[in-house]
């Protein structure tokens, strides 16, 4: 019998972390597109981290600094009654962490390739910075958009370790689908390994599907022909 | 009135230099700014506009946008500025374009009207050609109603055809709304059809400074005609030497003695000048 709770909080979990990162990202990326200061490659590297960085370390460190041992953790214990780990709250941290690059670079190289003619076009007929972002700049970059939100959404369904050491594998709270799949290769289900596996090749080939079927209209409407 | 007194520090193409400009403009005056490119044009106009920062004053009809406390932002100094690449906000429509700087329909009716892009208005910017582009991107700059209207070469990406056509619809304009204007050209029949006034850039610094019959028309003494060309090849004929001459669009040829020959170097420039003759003059289909 097929259980569907897995790839409902899969799919919350992505849905939670894109929704932040989006918000946290935007302001991140359009600095990043904008400065000439000295410190945008320290920046850049930082961000960069998590693709590189076995997720057992991003794991680990996550781990140590949201424990109760540590000030955050018991900040928030002591204060708010929070725990922040082995629960669905800490992978949505986590997965801001490990996701964050997937969101960050797609938009800031989408504002980079905007003509800054037309943002200063903008600034000189009166508009804030904020005004010019959402009015002119994210609407001529829908494919960078549409692939920075796609992709960070599809990464997190798709994210396994860092999941396993900050959630555990708690039924309904911290047990994803990656997770449950290789719990039943563990105790050799691998009938429910097949079907789970299967239903998560499918739906990731029918995101990114979409995301170049998108793209590749959007480019074509654009380029003007 | 238009008071700047500006300097700036440039790490330009030519090496360091210093743009250090001392200049004062009437209301409503045409002003074209020309010179070698990487004297400090577009630069001046960067300045002018606040998307720049630099030392000094700028004063607008009685109101400062920079002395040396403060600049007032890009935003609220109210100028147009029309970009050689048009810039126009391409997720919009030629009349969405317009009503961004301004929701004042009235306006933007009456400046379709003037241009003649009434049918094109709910097109999208790449759909339009670079002249039908243009145009729009001039009646966006005009739609604040701007103290300082800032032209960076805005018409050369266009073919000769399409900058006459524009030309004579930014002298409507400038009628219509006698707005002061500096435009960056380097086109001499443009500036001579459109400007009261030419200032010369050279090395960040103004040259030259006149109307643009005193400043363009490089006549001295008694030559009666004198082109400014550059020099492309010598060919020798028989006993005699042509030299092959680019003025403008077009190629001539001049005879020269085998002294004048060795004071001449391929690909520099040259002027053409003779004193007494009778030109006769047609006009051309």
């Amino acid at each position: 019998m097929l259980e569907l709770e897995p790839f409902i909080l899969s799919f919350k979990l992505a849905g939670l972390t894109t929704l932040i990162l989006f918000a946290l990202s935007l302001p991140l990326a359009w600095y990043l597109s904008q400065t000439r200061s000295k410190l945008k490659p320290f920046l850049e590297a930082i961000t960069a981290l998590p693709i590189v960085l076995p997720p057992s370390v991003i794991g680990f460190y996550i781990l140590w600094v949201l424990s109760y041992n540590s000030p955050i953790g018991s900040f928030f214990y002591e204060y708010f009654g929070v725990k922040l780990v082995f629960n669905f709250t800490s992978l949505v941290i986590a997965s801001c962490f490990y996701s964050l690059p997937f969101m960050v670079q797609p938009l800031q190289s989408g504002f980079e390739g905007v003509n800054k003619n037309m943002l200063e076009a903008s600034y000189i007929s009166g508009k804030s910075k904020l005004q010019t972002l959402f009015r002119i700049a994210l609407p001529n970059m829908k494919p960078a958009l549409m692939t920075a939100l796609i992709v960070t959404f599809a990464h997190t369904v798709g994210e396994f370790g860092v999941v396993l050491m900050v959630g555990g594998s708690i039924p309904g709270e911290t047990k994803v689908a990656s997770v449950a799949i290789y719990e039943y290769v563990e105790i050799m289900d691998y009938e429910s390994a097949h079907l789970y596996s299967a239903i998560m090749v499918l739906m990731s080939f029918v995101v990114l599907l979409s995301v170049y079927l998108f793209n590749h209209k959007q480019n074509k409407k654009f380029s003007g022909i | 009135m238009i008071d700047i007194k500006v300097e700036k520090k440039l790490h330009g193409a030519n090496g360091d230099m210093n743009l250090a400009v001392d200049i004062s403009i009437e209301e409503g005056e045409f002003v074209a700014l020309t010179g070698e490119s990487g004297s400090g044009k577009t630069t001046m106009l960067r300045v002018l506009s606040g998307l720049e920062e630099a030392e000094g004053e700028i004063k607008v009809g009685g109101k400062t946008w920079q002395n040396s406390k403060q600049a007032i932002s890009v935003q609220k100094r109210e100028i147009g500025f029309v970009f050689q690449d048009y810039a126009l906000f391409t997720n919009m429509s030629v009349e969405e374009n317009l009503l961004y700087v301004n929701r004042d329909k009235k306006l933007a009716k009456h400046l379709f009207e003037l241009t003649e892009l009434e049918e094109l208005k709910n097109r999208l910017p790449n759909t339009l050609s670079g002249g039908q582009k243009q145009r729009v991107s001039l009646c966006r700059a005009l739609m604040n109603r701007p103290k300082l209207l800032l032209m960076d070469e805005p018409l050369s990406a266009l073919d000769l055809n399409m900058r006459n056509r524009l030309q004579s619809e930014i002298l409507t304009l400038h009628k219509e709304f006698g707005t002061t204007t500096i435009m960056v050209s380097h086109d001499p029949s443009e500036i001579y059809r459109l400007a009261n006034r030419v200032l010369v850039m050279n090395h960040g610094e103004i040259i030259d400074d006149g109307t643009p019959k005193s400043v363009l028309l490089e006549t001295s003494g008694s030559q009666k005609f004198s082109f400014e060309g550059e020099l492309l090849d010598i060919v020798k004929v028989d006993v005699i030497y042509v030299a092959i001459v680019a003025i403008g669009q077009q190629l001539v040829e001049v005879v020269v003695s085998k002294e004048e020959v060795k004071n001449l170097t391929i690909n520099k420039k040259v002027r053409i000048s003779t004193k007494a003759f009778t030109p006769s003059i047609v006009q051309a289909n």
